[in-house]
């Protein structure tokens, strides 16, 4: 039995939440976030002369010097040693191209398969329409290689897939797992979930698994809620 | 002499304007923008990957732009499909867009603005602007600034701000002029200058400072509908 995925870590801007961290506020293009020369421009925010300026529309966040902007809504941009769920979309000599609902398809090479695969027998292994948690091994110009070499990745049998915003994935995986763990413990189901967006559910029963969607669903919706974990737990006691 | 507005409001007055993200759930970002009965709804997809081959770019992803109006949203009956007006606003509102994106992060890549006007009432392509604006930015995707846009009349000698239906129409005096002109929102540069109509060049400077200050309204009200996004 494969073991569920751990490796689809919180984004680390959520890990790092220090004392000098400042309150979160939603910034729009062309909006200054702070001015002076001792802040570091970080992703999403460039530097204009004095003033550190967003350069995307998403949560400006100061953290120490460095001034960063967190995406809150958009399509997924892939990023290496993401762990992404993808769809086979074909079969090649050689390997498998995945769909990773991104720009450009993902490439999963025979030889990234955990155990040896007859070339003339790839689809006993991975189908067309199949779906597998894979890593982002790296990205070059044109095309993402993958990976299947490590923990939990590998093809996803049995229940099911739903997409969510690739935005609120940090968020239904909580720190270090925590929220994760606390649907998985609640509804006796594995849930894998990528960075791209894509929930893979499977459990005992239907019921439990529509639960699980449920609680991944109110999460998505419920991002701005401080204290989300807690709130969880209150929120299985009724549904 | 001052003219009145058929509508009563004046010169420099906008109509009631109402601005909203996340209105598609299936786009990676959308908005909703309405100048009074004008009303466009934007929904962008993507970074994607373009097809047909040979358009990518390599150097940098590229805009699309569809505007449409629904064939409900006017009077009579607007033929369904693209037609040489909708081509060309299309193509406009691409470029007013085109300096604050920066898509250099996503060669090959295109990223799809679709804009539908359900509703007409002139200056419809402001509004769509302003839509595809908020929507582009809903997407998350790298921009320097938002742009805004607003449309400036002339009733005989009287220049007015957003130009409703009867306005456009207006017949008296020197004919009817419609001037919509788009900006980039925390500067003085503009990013789509039309003119439908005559307009002496004395008072084309008074339109811009007419224009700018009403861009700034909008902008103050794209703002806030992003920030009460959640």
């Amino acid at each position: 039995m494969r073991t569920p995925i751990n490796e689809a870590r919180e984004a680390p801007e959520e890990e790092m939440i220090s004392a000098e961290v400042s309150k979160r506020t939603i910034v729009v293009p062309g909006e200054i976030i702070v001015e002076g020369d001792d802040y570091l421009p970080g992703e999403g925010a460039r530097r204009e002369g004095e003033k550190v300026v967003a350069s995307r529309f998403g949560l400006g966040e100061i953290a120490g010097r460095v001034v960063k902007v967190i995406p809150m809504s958009g399509a997924y941009v892939p990023r290496r040693n993401n762990v992404v769920l993808g769809r086979v979309t074909d079969i090649t000599f050689n390997g498998w191209l995945l769909d990773l609902d991104c720009p450009g398809s993902g490439f999963l090479p025979i030889a990234e398969s955990p155990r040896f695969i007859n070339q003339h027998e790839m689809d006993q292994f991975l189908a067309i329409g199949d779906i597998a948690a894979v890593k982002i091994w790296s990205i070059k110009g044109r095309g993402i290689d993958l990976t299947l070499k490590g923990k939990g990745l590998g093809k996803l049998e049995g229940g099911f897939i739903f997409r969510i915003n690739a935005s609120r994935v940090p968020r239904i995986i909580g720190r270090e797992g925590s929220m994760i763990n606390l649907i998985k413990d609640n509804t006796h189901c594995q849930i894998t979930v990528g960075q791209n967006g894509w929930v893979w559910i499977s459990g005992e029963s239907t019921k439990d698994e529509l639960r699980a969607r449920k609680a991944v669903e109110y999460i998505a919706n419920n991002v701005q809620i401080t204290g989300l974990t807690d709130h969880m737990e209150e929120w299985f006691t009724k549904n | 002499m001052v003219l009145k507005r058929v509508s009563g409001r004046k010169a420099t007055e906008m109509r009631p304007m109402i601005a909203k993200v996340g209105v598609v759930p299936n786009a990676d970002g959308s908005a909703i923008f309405a100048f009074g009965n004008s009303i466009a709804i934007a929904a962008v997809y993507g970074p994607r990957q373009l097809h047909p081959q040979h358009m990518q770019d390599p150097s940098t992803g590229i805009l699309r732009v569809t505007y449409d109006l629904l064939s409900f949203s006017v009077s009579d009956r607007k033929k369904p499909g693209p037609s040489r007006r909708s081509q060309e606003i299309s193509k406009v509102i691409e470029w007013s867009l085109l300096p604050v994106l920066d898509l250099k992060e996503f060669p090959n890549t295109v990223v799809d603005v679709q804009v539908y006007i359900p509703q007409a009432d002139a200056s419809t392509r402001v509004a769509a602007i302003n839509a595809a604006s908020m929507a582009l930015a809903h997407a998350g995707l790298p921009m320097k600034d938002l742009v805004t846009a607003v449309s400036v009349g002339k009733l005989d000698k009287d220049l007015v701000v957003d130009v409703d239906k009867d306005e456009e129409d207006f017949e008296g005096g020197e004919g009817p002029t419609d001037f919509p002109m788009a900006k980039i929102a925390q500067s003085e540069a503009f990013t789509l200058l039309q003119l439908d109509g005559k307009i002496p060049p004395e008072s084309v400077k008074k339109a811009l400072a007419m224009g700018s200050d009403a861009c700034n309204e909008v902008y103050e009200v794209q703002k806030k509908a992003l920030k009460e996004f959640v």
